[in-house]
């Protein structure tokens, strides 16, 4: 087993699927503890099992956590230290997509998609960085989207959310580096989600001939973006929004 | 050492100041060395000595060392 992230105690939210259960696979398999975060007990204990037939020795644990709930937050994360005191790298990751045009968003769209891609960012690096803080040292990791630079039809919510958290990324980077916290985003493109599967299959096609590489991005891929963040070989790396997008273009 | 001490150390450590100032009526923003900044390290240096976590609410709060005394005592850190 790699010892890239060897004894670090790492925290996922939206851990179940896509983006952020291949980034516990690609932790795991690296080294560190995983807390995997999630809505739902029982589908963070399936992935976990699923992980587990991979790889046997991983150290893998469920978090139940709805980010977009102030108090989960703060449950999950007095969990987090009553169990193991500390915390190194969190991934913010868990999202939501719900797309509409302008004038038939409703705001219950808005702070559904608000609450969770931008007030959870936020509730979760501010717990994150206080546990940080003690030891410090720490890598928060946010999620953003190829979508918060470039914008896309329907997506003005989706896009404002997302933009929101390359603001947060940049405004933590300054004020949490003297604690030796860094802060960085990955703004994927079109990656091979559930998410991505959601939309129209001429959408779909639209996005993939977008697309320099010409294919769709894995999970994994970001994953090992996040990786790269989580660990010391980017010991001088904050600040920064890294696309992980194979040169797509909206 | 008693909680106290162990309260005036952390207060004299995190803000960089003599133990003497370190008195109930000592106020945040009172003095250049307890400002935002130091505040969230004293949070963290009172979290890691009392082995807490502390709520948003009450790091807002905590805007004297006597307050400090009173919120952890919600921490079961008692200073009688």
């Amino acid at each position: 087993m790699s010892v890239m992230l060897d004894k670090k105690i790492v925290f996922i939210t939206g851990a179940v699927r896509g983006i952020g259960y291949a980034s516990a696979k690609v932790f795991a398999r690296a080294g560190a503890t995983v807390l995997l975060g999630g809505r739902y007990l029982e589908k963070i204990e399936q992935a976990i099992d699923v992980i587990r037939q991979q790889l046997p020795d991983a150290e893998l644990a469920p978090i139940l956590c709805d980010v977009s709930d102030e108090k989960s937050v703060k449950t999950a994360f007095q969990k987090i230290f009553s169990t193991y005191k500390r915390l190194d790298v969190l991934l913010a990751n868990a999202g939501v997509l719900n797309d509409a045009l302008i004038g038939m968003v409703t705001t219950e769209q808005i702070r559904e998609v608000f609450g969770v891609n931008t007030f959870g960012v936020l509730y979760c690096s501010q717990y994150a960085s206080r546990l940080m803080a003690r030891t410090g040292a720490g890598s928060i990791i946010l999620i953003s989207s190829i979508i918060a630079t470039n914008g896309n039809k329907g997506q003005a919510v989706y896009g404002g959310s997302k933009a929101a958290v390359i603001g947060i990324t940049k405004s933590l980077a300054k004020e949490l580096a003297e604690q030796n916290i860094r802060v960085n985003a990955i703004a994927p493109g079109f990656i091979d989600t559930d998410m991505a599967r959601s939309i129209p299959v001429d959408k779909f096609r639209e996005r993939l001939d977008s697309i320099k590489l010409g294919r769709i991005g894995q999970p994994e891929e970001v994953a090992n973006v996040a990786l790269f963040l989580a660990s010391d070989l980017s010991s001088y790396v904050t600040g920064q929004i890294i696309g992980v997008d194979g040169g797509m273009l909206i | 050492m008693s909680n106290e001490e162990r309260l005036v150390k952390v207060f004299s450590e995190a803000l960089d100041i003599d133990s003497s100032l370190v008195v109930d009526n000592l106020q945040y923003n009172s003095i250049p060395e307890w400002d935002s900044i130091a505040h969230m390290a004293l949070v963290a240096a009172l979290e890691s000595e009392f082995d807490i976590m502390m709520d948003t609410d009450d790091i807002i709060d905590m805007s004297s060392v006597q307050k400090a005394k009173e919120i952890l005592a919600k921490y079961e850190v008692s200073f009688t």
